[in-house]
């Protein structure tokens, strides 16, 4: 394992050294605290900017650090003493050994998100192996068969949120496909100074504990004087009658959480230097445990090039959504001095921002959130298109980019039977299936907004093989109870589900709920396909939209018990995950 | 904005009917576990009646067609699984969990248990003539949808416990927003000492209206129902309006408690809280009970007044 020093050619501009302690949201760097002197302070520790490791041997140590994000200090779990962890720097073909040393009192582990690799090295205890025991080193062995973004992060509790995950970068080995003169990994995540089981116990109690941003007698009084009584009422009924939220866009938000670009809170301003005239490549790592980015850079388009760590056909946008488990590289080329850049939560209580700068301590306007909008008819009943001429169609669904599929109409959806009792708070039975759909809160907001149906891999479908059957996978949940589920069984009611070696699947995904879940599944890649079959991108990880329905064909080439579940980490936890066992 | 006093009450009749002040839910709430929407067509809420383009604050909602809307939205919760409808093990290829032995199996959080208490009231009460306290609280603990629940309330005046209700109940979830639950209740204090065997069920009906109704079977023949009713309005995000009622009625007449047949007492409450944090709200308001039948002939033989209006003070909390 080689440590490349900070002002290393590979990452230009990556200069800047941070002690692993946060700053406070007024901006005030906080000296360095009486508690914050562990040992590993001497060593290369950052918050801001992970050490790089590159080679095929890696030492990853695992155990608390002392972190101070908000003005209090908290204790985290990290890798080798940084937020985020070391950014690892591979090489496809090369075979890379990682000894994972748990320095906790408890079991932890470590999943590569995205990486191909026998099931046992896959991380995910309960499923590939049995954890990393509190003490003991676990070693990681397994041959490279891919370049591009990853990123890696505890599969343990909730580990991953009190701060273990880091960017993977793997190098191709027939040389980058991607120019770029600049290239730095932007890690997107959310950080709580609270234990997050006692947030997960909080969402247990009152599901709405986070959301400060719900309907009041006010809101009302005011659609009234705007919209007439009439309009104001029915605007509320349906939601009311059905007992959901029209805001139940995120269930955590800025309320607990500080956002980090980088580990960096926004008052700390994390900034990447750059030349003008430069091509800029910005891996975008979408790490929070329960948030979803809206990213922009006020002043530059992006050309988004490289998505879930496979090259994509380039295509320029002013914004895009990631959520959790998805990456996406985009190459910005800046002309001025200065820019922001700008990830609100979808849940529009709070951001991350860094900046993009010629030098050292510039920064350029920062945008207001955008207000939070209420989710639509689409968002709840999806396509109501057996209902409508096109007309109202396109202007009900909001996708606003056209191309609306009408596939749905065909669609006969057959909800599982476990789907009819207390787990499951709605059932989706015209689901909209159109991909050029950016999501609420995306829609028409005057800015060309990336969406699913933009992303098309190169080449094509790799497999070529038409599936040989379907799987269908709802998602659910239960709001006021707080559960959420696939086909309304939590984990612990579920049973595998078999792939057959060697076989060539269609998966379908269809929400059966207003929030969208960044489905992951581990070991195999989910080759996302349009409501007609055909292939469009291959992915790691779907984030299906609210009353959405989207299909995907899986290579089921790797033999073993794999994960599958919703990359929101709170649902995770909560039951919304599957075993996986290809035999 | 100015309002003349038409359009004012205009306003709050309104403002009552986005609350919905109605009795449809009953029906359409209470039902849902066994609710079949094509056999109870009255439960079914035809959407051509909606302005949907109130669902979408965009500007292209002129363009839309609300006549040809018909959607049934019934159909989207409750119900009972239609005959083909998906076996959810249908693809685990004879795999189960018990064949993966040499690997300890994940347990996640839909296998812990949790717990919680909250303290919905606990208050100063204060009428003309007295002063005393009250409280009303529940527990739980337990899983996501079996839980064992623990619910008291009582009133104590000059430091002595007046009147007490404690409920042990095994809770069980029937329909996405009900549970059904059953135990004992044990009424205690200076005044009362009755066991009863108790079957509820406790939820959430449409418009957000919780729900607590309860059938009580007690020694000697003795039948009681109460039904309690809260919602919660939001003023702004942390000042919440909680309106609550409350009526108990009785099979069988209960002389030592002074109690009549029928419905025997309705107190009704409107509490202010503020949430300092969501677990931690002071609260005032006004709590007004009233007796009915033989229970207020009872009250007026004894000089007391058959209806009280109190003003309360309390704290509601929780953890």
């Amino acid at each position: 394992m080689k440590q490349i020093p900070q002002n290393t050619p590979i990452l230009p501009g990556l200069s800047r050294r941070r002690f692993l302690h946060g700053l406070t949201a007024g901006g005030v760097l906080m000296g360095l605290s009486p508690y914050i002197k562990p040992s590993w302070a001497a060593e290369s520790t950052h918050l801001g900017m992970a050490p790089i490791l590159t080679g095929t041997e890696f030492d990853l140590t695992i155990a608390e650090s002392m972190v101070n994000f908000t003005g209090k200090p908290r204790m985290a779990t990290t890798i080798n003493g940084s937020i985020p962890s070391p950014i690892l720097r591979w090489r496809e073909g090369e075979t890379v050994t990682i000894r994972v040393t748990n320095k906790l009192s408890t079991s932890t582990s470590i999943h590569w998100h995205g990486i191909l690799l026998p099931f046992q090295m896959d991380g995910v205890p309960g499923v590939s192996f049995n954890g990393i025991p509190a003490g003991s080193t676990f070693t990681y062995r397994f041959k490279v068969q891919q370049a591009g973004t990853y990123w890696y992060h505890s599969h343990s509790g909730f580990q991953e949120q009190t701060g273990m995950y880091g960017a993977i970068i793997i190098d191709p080995a027939a040389g980058a496909s991607i120019r770029a003169d600049r290239d730095y990994v932007v890690q997107l995540s959310d950080w709580t100074d609270e234990n997050p089981m006692d947030v997960f116990k909080k969402l247990k109690k009152q599901g709405d504990y986070y959301n400060f941003n719900q309907p009041t007698a006010a809101d009302f009084f005011r659609d009234a004087a705007e919209l007439g009584v009439g309009k104001a009422v029915s605007k509320r009924k349906m939601w009311n009658e059905m007992r959901m939220s029209p805001v139940d866009l995120a269930d955590i938000s800025g309320y607990t959480y500080t956002y980090l670009m980088n580990g960096t809170t926004p008052a700390g301003n994390w900034t990447g230097i750059f030349k003008s005239g430069e091509r800029i490549r910005l891996r975008f790592i979408s790490s929070g445990t329960q948030s979803f980015f809206d990213v922009r850079i006020p002043g530059l388009k992006m050309t988004v090039v490289h998505v879930d760590g496979q090259d994509v056909e380039p295509v320029t946008v002013d914004e895009f959504r990631c959520g959790p488990g998805e990456t996406y590289d985009v190459i910005v080329s800046p002309q001025d001095d200065v820019y922001t850049i700008f990830a609100q939560s979808l849940g529009r209580s709070g951001y991350a921002r860094g900046t993009l700068a010629t030098h050292e301590g510039l920064s350029a306007p920062v945008p207001k959130v955008d207000a939070p909008e209420w989710l639509t008819m689409a968002d709840m009943m999806g396509d109501m298109s057996g209902a409508h001429d096109m007309g109202a169609m396109a202007s009900m669904d909001h996708g606003m980019h056209g191309g609306m599929a009408m596939a749905a109409n065909a669609v006969h959806v057959r909800h599982a039977k476990t789907e009819y009792g207390p787990s499951v708070d709605m059932r989706v039975d015209t689901p909209r299936t159109n991909l050029d759909d950016p999501g609420i809160g995306l829609r028409n907001n005057g800015r060309r907004v990336l969406t699913y149906a933009d992303l098309h891999t190169p080449g094509g479908d790799v497999d070529g093989r038409d599936p040989g059957r379907e799987i269908e996978l709802h998602l659910t949940g239960n709001m006021e109870r707080y559960t959420w589920s696939l086909d309304g069984l939590e984990f612990g009611k579920s049973t595998p589900i078999h792939f057959r070696h060697n076989e060539r699947l269609r998966v379908i995904l269809h929400n059966d709920t207003m929030m969208t879940h960044p489905m992951h599944l581990h070991g195999m890649w989910s080759d996302l396909e349009t409501p007609e079959g055909e292939f469009l991108t291959r992915r790691h990880t779907i984030a299906v939209q609210p009353a959405q329905r989207v299909s995907f064909r899986v290579t089921a080439d790797a033999l073993g018990r794999w994960a599958w579940h919703c990359h929101l980490l709170y649902h995770m936890d909560a039951g919304m995950f599957r075993e996986v066992v290809v035999a | 904005m100015m309002l003349n006093k038409k359009l004012h009450s205009t306003f709050i009749i309104a403002g009552l009917l986005a609350l919905n002040i109605s009795t449809s839910w009953a029906q359409t709430g209470m039902t849902t576990s066994e609710m079949n929407h094509a056999e109870h067509s009255d439960s079914e809420m035809d959407m051509n009646d909606m302005d949907f383009s109130d669902m979408n604050i965009g500007d292209d909602e002129k363009s839309m067609d609300h006549s040809k809307m018909n959607m049934d939205m019934s159909a989207m919760q409750g119900g009972s699984a239609p005959a083909d409808a998906r076996d959810p093990h249908a693809n685990s290829g004879g795999f189960s969990f018990d064949d993966f032995s040499d690997i300890q199996r994940l347990v996640l959080a839909d296998e812990y248990n949790f717990s919680s208490l909250l303290v919905d009231r606990f208050e100063a009460v204060n009428t003309s003539e007295n002063s005393s306290s009250a409280y009303d609280l529940q527990a739980w603990y337990g899983r996501d949808y079996d839980r064992l629940v623990l619910k008291a309330e009582g009133e104590t005046d000059a430091g002595k416990l007046q009147e007490s209700s404690t409920e042990l109940l095994w809770s069980h979830a029937i329909a996405t927003f009900w549970n059904t639950q059953l135990g004992l209740r044990y009424d205690g204090g200076e005044e009362s000492d009755r066991k009863w065997l108790a079957l509820g069920v406790q939820g959430l009906a449409p418009y957000w209206f919780e729900i607590d109704a309860t059938f009580y079977a007690g020694e000697k023949g003795r039948a009681a129902f109460t039904i309690e009713a809260e919602y919660e309005l939001l003023l702004t995000q942390k000042l919440i309006l909680q309106p609550r009622i409350e009526a108990n009625f009785y099979g069988k007449k209960d002389i030592e408690l002074e109690q009549g047949t029928g419905l025997s007492d309705v107190s009704a409450g409107i509490r202010l809280r503020y949430e300092i944090r969501r677990e931690f709200a002071p609260y005032v308001g006004i709590e007004w009970t009233s007796k009915y039948g033989d229970t207020a002939n009872f009250a007026r033989a004894n000089g007391n007044a058959k209806s009280d209006t109190a003003v309360v003070a309390g704290l509601r909390f929780w953890f």
